[in-house]
């Protein structure tokens, strides 16, 4: 009886072995995904996962993102002018650039204008046929205040597009280059209108990307094949395949068993692991970040400037990064990290000095000070363990007199709270767009995202407010960066938060990834990638 | 029979409206709303968060939501997702294959090694066997799922290579889904290996979800086979000459299986509301997940759609398990007809 068992196991056993074993002829590559995307129309939703699945494969934007850079380069438009009022922007578009095709819609023509005004007409048109279906909100097309920036969009000719701001804004051309404003086919909007079936314009997505989504299992697996017709070129691979796996452990098991190439956001105790297994190729690079502690200069004493000068003394911001980032973290001194232009690596940041900072307590008249610390109840790119950070803030913070206790809420719950003041010290940090350094300067520390926005200080200063006004008006490059720069010095002089870090980001890979490039933006980009043999 | 089954089926109706209540009740306690889960650290400006409010209809009063909820659910409307877009049936159904597969196949393993367990440890009471029997139960019933499944990966997919870590099928292999059960689509498709590649994708989790469920019915069996071995007519079919392998499968264990029975359908109802631990560390597309991630996400509609049908399904089987009870024990049956 035990030797059958035995042999059944073992039958059993080798079958497996052999079934695993079997290959095919395509070159497949797959990614093991963090989680499933929200719905294949990237205007729709504002997750990483979902453009990763969307907008980074199966779609281009008119001006593209260099991959691996923080660039803009030209997508689907060849070219552009800006007028010199800095009011219109005029994108000659590419010409012979194919759509996909599918079961439902053989597209008859090229891409055009018509295209572009059709993406952009559904986010911003309540009329537009499209504009209600799937729900119809467009949160970052009206978080980067599209709708009031832009004045009209026009047709000049099948290929040339026109866009008329209501005001000089100096990002257009990169908020241009997000995941928002992919250009999808009108033509095959209008067929799916014409079939009385809207929804699956967004279900089952067409656009001019290097992947075409052949099928979706929700949870489960995402299938892409590599478009033929390309404009810039067939991908090196023939298939990509998303496997969804939700726990990083287990991203990490099918790593080591070969059932996917590539992995991201491995848990941070397992790097040094994979650095040392010789067949995992882990790349890294400092992440488009920032964490830091966002001190309420609304609630007293913290409207001194004084205060929030000593508790950047009183932290240590090393310890912190030995201890949380497990050494995977760049101590921030500015609020942009490194890799944004016009990064001021002039100013001067606070040093560890315990000593200092109850000297600057006592002349602010500050004693026996009990205040709330806030911390994150969940694990995001830019803090890894929000608690931990925040018992050894406490531990430094007490050095110097102040008590500090400890808060936490439910993730939703916080960033409510946190939104509308309630904090008197806040952990929280954030990650680029588009890589412009008034996507971190204005919308986290600008006056109007003080009331009841993402800028959790509360901080509105009119020097620094007066600058980053002023570099969003004009286009001229140089002349911005001087003025981010010096924005840069009122910040750290006002010492509205304690720029703790940039984290790194880890991608381990096998060792037969071929050509992958980290994306600065926290994306996942898989066209130019190559699988050796 | 009629009567026990219109009793049993009228606690259905007052049940159910009860889950609607509760679910839509619990999910607007938890703070935070779906608006803002999916702005995240972006946030959205108070003008724009009320205009998405009025415009999914969050901003009416709560017992107007509550009314409306439950005349769309009359006409057989579940509601669409707020992340997804998609209708909330749609997106049960699409996943609820995965449950049941993953549910029945882990009974299936949970049944074959728990029952003979059982009979195992009842027959050689007192033994090193049944001590072991018992011993192994006991661990598995107080095994940490989470702990186990991680443990039966890094040993049989990672060290031995045998079973795959995580998924339903290879990666190399595309399955139309036909029925959504992955084992009968990859039959169905003309994809050579596809059908071992799914069922070596199924043991492993199978095992994992199977354990505490195997743990119970050995209990259960042994200690029902207990009773039932000292009864009389077991006696009677010893002095009778009968072999002891006659006695205890024909005459012992089918007065022994009652109670296993009524373990078994529960411990199933439970199974087909989806294994949020098992799901998660096998990337097992199933409901658990789905809920849980709803939950996460506030996604309200798919919460009290969610929890609705998976409440519905329970209903059903502790009825069905009802039902079957009175069939298998007349006296049951009898005795809430007396009643």
């Amino acid at each position: 009886m035990h030797s059958r068992l035995f042999t059944l196991a073992a039958g059993a056993a080798l079958t497996l072995v052999l079934a695993t074993a079997q290959a095919q002829a395509d070159k497949t590559l797959v990614y093991c995904s963090e989680g499933s995307p929200e719905g294949f129309y990237p205007a729709l939703y504002t997750s990483g996962t979902t453009f990763d699945a969307t907008s980074r494969t199966i779609y281009n934007k008119l001006v593209e993102f260099e991959r691996g850079s923080t660039q803009v380069v030209p997508g689907l438009a060849e070219s552009w002018e800006i007028s010199d009022d800095g009011l219109e922007y005029t994108f000659h578009l590419r010409s012979g650039v194919k759509f996909q095709s599918s079961d439902s819609f053989t597209p008859t023509r090229d891409f055009n204008a018509d295209d572009v005004v059709f993406s952009f007409m559904r986010q911003w048109d309540p009329e537009h046929p499209y504009h209600l279906v799937s729900g119809g909100s467009y949160e970052y097309f009206s978080g980067m205040d599209m709708p009031n920036i832009i004045k009209s969009i026009e047709k000049v000719d099948d290929m040339t597009v026109k866009f008329t701001l209501s005001q000089p804004e100096a990002p257009m051309i990169a908020n241009l280059a997000m995941d928002f404003a992919s250009i999808v086919s009108a033509e095959y909007g209008q067929a799916m209108l014409d079939a009385g079936t809207p929804d699956a314009f967004d279900q089952n997505p067409i656009g001019t990307g290097p992947f075409q989504m052949v099928r979706y299992v929700p949870d489960e697996r995402i299938d892409y094949v590599a478009f033929d017709d390309y404009w810039a070129g067939r991908a090196a691979i023939d298939r990509l395949v998303f496997l969804i796996t939700i726990d990083a452990t287990q991203r990490y098991n099918k790593l080591l068993a070969g059932e996917c190439h590539i992995m991201p956001y491995p848990n941070p105790a397992d790097v040094q692991a994979m650095m040392d297994n010789p067949d995992i190729t882990v790349m890294e690079q400092a992440g488009l970040n920032v964490g830091y502690l966002a001190m309420n200069v609304e609630h007293a004493p913290f409207d001194d400037v004084r205060v929030r000068r000593a508790v950047n003394m009183a932290i240590d911001r090393d310890a912190i990064i030995d201890a949380v980032y497990l050494g995977a973290g760049v101590k921030a001194k500015n609020p942009i990290p490194p890799t944004i232009w016009s990064y001021n690596d002039a100013v001067v940041d606070y040093e560890y000095d315990p000593e200092a900072a109850k000297a600057l307590l006592d002349e602010a008249g500050v004693q026996d000070l009990s205040v709330t610390l806030w911390a994150m109840p969940v694990q995001r790119p830019y803090n890894p363990n929000a608690a931990r950070m925040a018992e050894l803030m406490q531990a430094d913070l007490a050095e110097v007199g102040i008590t500090a206790e400890i808060v936490t809420y439910e993730w939703g719950e916080y960033l409510e709270r946190s939104s509308k003041g309630e904090h008197d010290m806040v952990l929280l940090g954030w990650t680029g767009d588009n890589g412009d350094p008034d996507n971190f300067l204005n919308v986290l520390l600008g006056c109007a995202a003080a009331k009841d926005g993402p800028n959790r200080a509360r901080w509105c200063d009119e020097d620094f407010e007066a600058l980053i006004s002023q570099a969003k008006q004009i286009s001229d490059v140089d002349q911005r960066t001087d003025l981010y720069e010096q924005a840069q010095v009122v910040f750290k002089d006002q010492a509205p938060w304690v720029t703790i870090a940039h984290s790194v980001v880890f991608m381990p890979m096998t060792n037969n990834v071929q050509n992958y490039l980290i994306d600065p933006f926290g994306g996942h980009v898989f066209y130019g990638v190559d699988l050796a043999e | 029979m009629l009567k026990f089954f219109f009793r049993r089926a009228s606690l259905v109706i007052p049940t159910f409206l009860g889950v609607t209540l509760l679910t839509f009740a619990l999910v607007r306690l938890v703070p935070g709303d779906p608006l803002e889960m999916m702005a995240g650290e972006r946030g959205l400006t108070p003008e724009r968060h009320a205009e998405l409010m009025a415009q999914y209809g969050y901003d009416k009063p709560l017992l107007e939501q509550y009314g409306l909820y439950l005349y769309e659910l009359a006409g057989g409307d579940f509601g669409r997702s707020v992340v997804t877009k998609k209708p909330v049936l749609q997106e049960f159904f699409e996943r609820f294959p995965a449950t049941v597969e993953l549910a029945v196949c882990a009974m299936f393993f949970a049944v074959l090694i728990g029952l003979p367990m059982g009979i195992l440890a009842a027959v050689r009471r007192g033994t090193v066997l049944d001590y072991a029997v018992m011993g192994t139960a006991v661990t598995g019933f107080s095994m940490p799922i989470f702990w186990w499944a991680l443990l039966l990966v890094l040993f049989f997919s990672v060290n031995l290579g045998w079973t795959p870590v995580s998924g339903r099928i290879s990666a190399l292999y595309w399955v139309d889904a036909r029925t959504g059960f992955m084992l009968i689509d990859s039959l169905l498709s003309d994809e050579k290996g596809a059908f071992r590649s799914a069922v070596s994708h199924l043991i492993l989790p199978a095992v994992a979800l199977g354990t505490i469920p195997l743990a119970i019915i050995a209990r259960m069996t042994r200690s029902s086979m207990l009773e039932v071995l000292n009864e009389d007519y077991v006696r009677t079919a010893r002095a009778k000459g009968l072999s002891p392998f006659r006695v205890v499968t024909v005459h012992a264990l089918r007065n022994a299986l009652i109670p296993v029975v009524t373990v078994v359908g529960l411990a199933t109802g439970i199974l087909l509301a989806g294994a949020i631990l098992t799901e998660t560390i096998f990337s097992w597309p199933g409901i658990g997940k789905w809920l849980i991630e709803a939950v996460r996400r506030r996604d309200y509609p798919t919460v009290q759609g969610g929890v609705l049908l998976v409440a519905t399904i329970i209903m059903l089987v502790n009825l069905l398990v009802d039902l079957l009870y009175g069939v298998i024990n007349p006296r049951i049956r009898h005795a809430s007809e007396r009643t």
